[in-house]
C-alpha cells in the first residue's frame, strides 16, 4: 500500500509555492514528523514534515519547481517491503479536489438568506400593537428602590442569582442600590470584590457558563470599559461559537451617561456601543416601574442582558404596580404619551427631558407622541413605525454622541420601513460630540435639554 | 504519596522568600503498568490527532487558524489522570489534546476543524472554540488569558455550590503577561476558590522567548505576592505531571485556595500553521525531540516494565483507525445548513 504526499498549504492564504529543496531522497526511510522538504511560500520558507511512515518510493516533483499548485501530488510514499513499481494513489486517499472551496451559491440562494436577514431582525409592524397589561394598583417609588426590590425578588426566588460588584455589600453599594441586601443574603451572595473589573467581570462570566445566575454591579458603566472584552468576546459570543452549548446568563448593570459634573471620564453614554453587538440584550430603563420591570426580566433571561441605568435617575420618584409578580418584557417599547403631530422617541433619561418638551409644544399646540424605548437590543421597531405612520414625523433624543449613535440607527429604521409616510427628514437631538467638559456652563451646553427638543420639532411640523 | 515537584508558598510567613530558586524538577514518579499504558494510548491519540489535523490544513480542509499541541502531549495526559468526574477545564486556542483528554470524541473534533455540521460547535467556532458540557470542557478561548479569569469564575461556581469539584485552568507562558491573570490570582487567593492555574510553558509566545517577554523566569512563583503555591515540573514527563497534579487537586479540593503549576514542555510545531520558525533552531527543535518526547519516554518505561511489541503495535493500530475515523467522518459531515447562520445568537425563550 502506498500514499501520495501533496503539496501542504502553509497558511490560510495559499494556493501554490515554490518546492524549494528535498530533505529525504527516494529510497530513505521516512517517520512520522521528519522534514522531508523545504517549500517557499510568498511569505516564508517553510518546511514541510511526513504524517505517515514509510520509504520515500517516488519523486513526482523535482527540487526548485516554481508555482506548484496546493495540493499536487509531490511524492509518494510506500509501506515497509513494499516494491516502489507497486505505487499508485491510495484507494481511500482523498483526491486533491477535495480541498476544493464549495462553488458559490446561486445568486437565488444569496437573496434568501439577505431576505432572512432582514427579517430575523425587524418585527413585523402588524404585531405592534399588543396593549401594555394592566398590572392595577401603584404606588410611589423611587428608581433605586425599584431596583433594589427587583434584585431581591429575583434572589429570593433563585438560589443561583447573586450580585458581585465594588461596594455592594459592607458598604450598601456606591449609589445605595444594594442597600439591605447583604443583610437578607449574606456574603455568600452578596460579594464585594476589588477594584479588578477585568478579572471580577470573567470570574462571573465563567460563573455563569457553569450555570450560575451572576448580577455584575459595575459603579459606573465607564469602568467596564475594562472588561469590555469579557462582556463580548466571552459573554456575547460563546453561544454562537460553541453551536449553542454554552450559554451566558448574566446581568451586567450599573449607572451610564452623564452625572454631574464628573467629566468626560466618567459621564459616557455605552447605548450604542453595546447595542451594536449580537448575542446581547440591552435595555435602559427610565421609571421605576421600567426599572423593577425590566431588571427582573433580565435576571430571568437565560442571556447576557446590559443594563444602563442612570445616576440622576436614582433618586427620583415614579408610581410603579405594587403586584408582586411585576415585570417588564424586553424588546418592548411603551409610549409614555400619545400624540399626533410628532413622534419624539427617546430611552433612559431623555425620556425625561422628551415630556418636558411634549408639554410646551401642547402649550404651543403641539400634540406629540413621545416613545420611551425601553430596549435598545431588540428596538422595538414596531411601535416606532407605528406611531410614525400616525404623525409623519420623527425626533430623536439621546444623551450619547451623535456619530453612529441610537438616533442614526433609529432614523435609518424609519426611512427603511416607513420612508413614504414621512413629511419631513427626521432628526435627532442629541450630546455634543466633544468629551464632555467639567465646567458648570459648559457642561450644561452639551447635554440635551427639553428647549433642543422643542426647537428640532419646530424644524419639521 | 511522592512529592511531585518542588512546592514552595511565599508569604508572610515565609522570611527567605526571595531567595527561592529552582531546583531541577523531580522526574519519573511511580505510575503503575496500567497507568503507563493509558497515558502512552492517551498521549499518541493526540500526536496522531494532530499530524492527522496538519494534514489535512495541509489539503486545505482545515482553514484558518490551526494550533497544533504536539510536543506537549504530557501536560493535559498527565494533568487529566489526577482530576476525576465533574472537574471542569479550561484552556487557551491550543485545545484540540485538552478536549481529546477530557474524553470528547476525536470526530467531532475534526470535524469541526473542517467545518462541518458534525462539530462540536456546528462548524460555528472551529479550531479554537469547541465545549463539551457533558465532558466539563469549557473551551477553547481565543483571547489570549481571556480563559484564566473565566477558569476562575468556573472554581467560583464550585465554591458557590458548595461542593469539592476544582477546575484546571490552562494558559501559557505568553499569557502569564496579561494582567487579568494576576486580577484573577488575587479573587482566587481572596475568596480561597479551588483553581488550578496551569502555565504550559512552551518557552515561546508565538515567536517571542520567554526571556523577551517576561521580567519573570520563573513563572512558578508567580501566585508568590498572594501567596499562591507554585510548583516547577517536567512537563515531558507524564509521570512527573500526574504526581504534581495530585498534589495540586489534593490542594484545592481540600479548600485550601488555588494553585499554580509551571509546567515546562515544548511545541514541536509551528505557533500556528503558517509559522516559519524562524526564532529557534531546528537543532533545538530536533533536541527536544530526540532526547525529551514525552511518548518515547513512556514506551521506555512500559519496555523495561516488559512490554512486548505485539501490545504497542495494537495500540499503535488502534489509536491510528480511531484517528482514521474521525478524518473520514470530518470530511463526509455535510457543511452546516445556512439556517444555522441564525441559530445559536440568543438563547429563545
Amino acid at each position: 500500500m502506498s500514499t501520495q504526499i501533496l503539496m501542504p498549504a502553509l497558511s490560510p492564504t495559499m494556493t501554490e509555492g515554490k518546492l524549494a529543496r528535498w530533505l529525504k531522497k527516494v529510497g530513505e526511510d521516512v517517520r512520522a514528523g521528519d522534514v522531508i522538504a523545504e517549500i517557499e511560500t510568498d511569505k516564508a520558507t517553510m518546511e514541510v514534515e511526513a504524517v505517515d511512515e514509510g520509504k520515500l518510493s517516488q519523486i513526482l516533483v523535482e527540487e526548485g519547481t516554481d508555482g506548484v499548485a496546493v495540493n499536487t501530488p509531490i511524492a509518494t510514499l510506500s509501506a515497509d517491503g513494499e516494491a516502489a513499481s507497486e505505487t499508485g494513489a491510495k484507494p481511500g486517499a482523498p483526491a486533491p479536489t477535495a480541498a476544493k472551496q464549495p462553488a458559490p451559491e446561486p445568486l437565488e440562494d444569496r437573496k434568501v438568506v439577505a431576505d432572512k436577514a432582514v427579517a430575523a431582525q425587524v418585527t413585523p409592524a402588524s404585531t405592534a400593537a399588543a396593549p401594555e397589561r394592566d398590572w392595577g394598583p401603584t404606588k410611589p417609588m423611587t428608581v433605586r428602590e425599584a431596583l433594589r426590590d427587583a434584585m431581591a425578588a429575583e434572589m429570593r426566588a433563585d438560589d443561583r442569582v447573586f450580585l458581585l460588584g465594588e461596594e455592594v455589600a459592607q458598604y450598601q453599594g456606591a449609589y445605595k442600590i444594594s442597600q439591605g441586601l447583604l443583610d437578607e443574603f449574606g456574603p455568600r451572595r452578596i460579594i464585594d470584590t476589588p477594584i479588578t473589573e477585568h478579572g471580577f467581570t470573567g470570574m462571573a462570566v465563567g460563573a455563569a457558563m457553569d450555570g450560575l445566575r451572576p448580577i455584575v454591579e459595575f459603579m459606573t458603566f465607564n469602568f467596564a470599559m475594562q472588561a469590555i472584552d469579557q462582556i463580548i468576546n466571552s459573554a456575547a459570543k460563546t453561544l454562537y461559537m460553541s453551536g449553542g452549548q454554552m450559554g451566558c446568563p448574566i446581568v451586567f448593570r450599573g449607572p451610564n451617561g452623564a452625572a454631574s459634573r464628573v467629566a468626560a471620564q466618567h459621564s459616557q453614554d455605552y447605548a450604542s456601543w453595546y447595542a451594536h453587538c449580537p448575542g446581547l440584550k440591552v435595555v435602559a430603563p427610565w421609571s421605576a416601574a421600567d426599572a423593577k420591570g425590566l431588571l427582573r426580566t433580565a435576571i430571568r433571561d437565560p442571556n447576557p442582558v446590559i443594563v444602563l441605568e442612570n445616576e440622576i435617575l436614582y433618586g427620583q420618584t415614579f408610581e410603579c404596580p405594587t403586584d408582586e409578580g411585576f415585570t417588564v418584557p424586553i424588546g418592548k417599547a411603551k409610549v409614555e404619551r400619545t400624540g399626533k403631530h410628532v413622534t419624539i422617541v427617546a430611552y433612559s433619561i431623555m425620556v425625561g427631558v422628551a415630556m418636558k418638551a411634549a408639554e410646551t409644544l401642547a402649550e404651543q399646540g403641539i400634540e406629540a407622541e413621545v416613545i420611551n424605548l425601553r430596549s435598545l437590543r431588540p428596538l422595538d421597531t414596531a411601535a416606532i413605525v407605528e406611531s410614525v405612520k400616525k404623525t409623519n414625523r420623527v425626533v430623536t433624543v439621546e444623551e450619547g454622541w451623535p456619530y453612529a449613535g441610537i438616533g442614526a440607527e433609529i432614523a435609518m429604521q424609519v426611512i427603511e420601513h416607513c420612508f413614504d409616510w414621512l413629511d419631513a427628514p427626521p432628526v435627532r437631538v442629541h450630546g455634543l460630540d466633544i468629551p464632555l467638559p467639567y465646567a458648570a456652563n459648559l457642561e450644561k451646553l452639551a447635554l440635551p435639554q427639553p428647549p433642543w427638543v422643542v426647537d428640532a420639532v419646530k424644524k419639521i411640523v | 504519596m511522592a512529592q511531585a515537584a518542588e512546592t514552595r508558598k511565599r508569604g508572610k510567613d515565609s522570611e527567605s522568600s526571595n531567595s527561592v530558586t529552582s531546583q531541577p524538577p523531580a522526574t519519573n514518579q511511580a505510575m503503575s503498568r496500567e497507568q503507563l499504558v493509558k497515558a502512552y494510548g492517551d498521549m499518541l491519540l493526540i500526536r496522531r490527532f494532530e499530524e492527522k489535523a496538519g494534514q489535512l490544513y495541509g489539503m486545505g480542509l482545515i482553514g484558518g487558524f490551526c494550533h497544533l499541541y504536539i510536543g506537549q502531549e504530557a501536560v493535559v495526559v498527565g494533568i487529566q489522570m489526577a482530576l476525576s468526574e465533574g472537574d471542569q477545564v479550561i484552556t487557551s486556542y491550543r485545545d484540540h489534546g485538552h478536549m481529546l483528554a477530557t474524553g470528547m470524541e476525536p470526530r467531532g473534533v475534526m470535524a469541526e476543524l473542517t467545518g462541518r455540521s458534525g462539530g462540536y460547535s456546528k462548524g460555528k467556532g472551529g479550531s479554537m472554540h469547541m465545549f463539551s458540557k457533558e465532558k466539563r470542557f469549557f473551551g477553547g478561548h481565543g483571547i489570549v488569558g481571556a480563559q484564566v479569569s473565566l477558569g476562575t469564575g468556573l472554581a467560583m461556581a464550585n465554591w458557590y455550590r458548595g461542593n469539592d469539584r476544582v477546575c484546571a485552568t490552562y494558559f501559557g507562558d505568553g499569557a502569564s503577561s496579561q494582567g487579568q491573570v494576576y486580577e484573577s490570582f488575587n479573587l482566587a487567593a481572596l475568596m480561597k476558590l479551588p483553581c488550578i492555574y496551569v502555565i504550559e510553558n512552551n518557552k515561546y509566545g508565538m515567536g517571542t522567548s520567554l526571556e523577551r517577554a517576561s521580567a519573570s523566569h520563573d513563572l512558578s512563583v508567580n501566585g508568590a505576592p498572594w501567596s499562591i503555591p507554585g510548583a516547577k515540573v517536567d512537563g515531558m514527563d507524564v509521570t512527573a505531571v500526574k504526581a504534581a497534579a495530585d498534589v495540586a487537586v489534593a490542594h484545592c479540593r481540600s479548600g485550601a485556595g488555588p494553585y499554580l503549576m509551571e509546567v515546562q514542555t515544548y511545541r514541536y510545531r509551528g505557533h500556528s500553521m503558517s509559522d516559519p520558525a524562524k526564532y529557534r533552531t531546528r537543532d533545538e527543535v530536533q533536541k527536544m525531540r530526540t532526547e525529551r518526547d514525552c511518548i518515547e519516554a513512556v514506551r521506555h518505561l512500559l519496555e523495561a516494565a516488559g512490554m512486548g511489541e505485539d501490545e504497542f503495535k495494537a495500540i499503535d493500530a488502534a489509536v491510528k483507525a480511531r484517528v482514521q475515523e474521525a478524518a473520514d467522518f470530518a470530511q463526509s459531515s455535510p457543511e452546516p445548513d445556512e439556517r444555522e447562520l441564525w441559530t445559536d445568537v440568543l438563547v429563545e425563550g
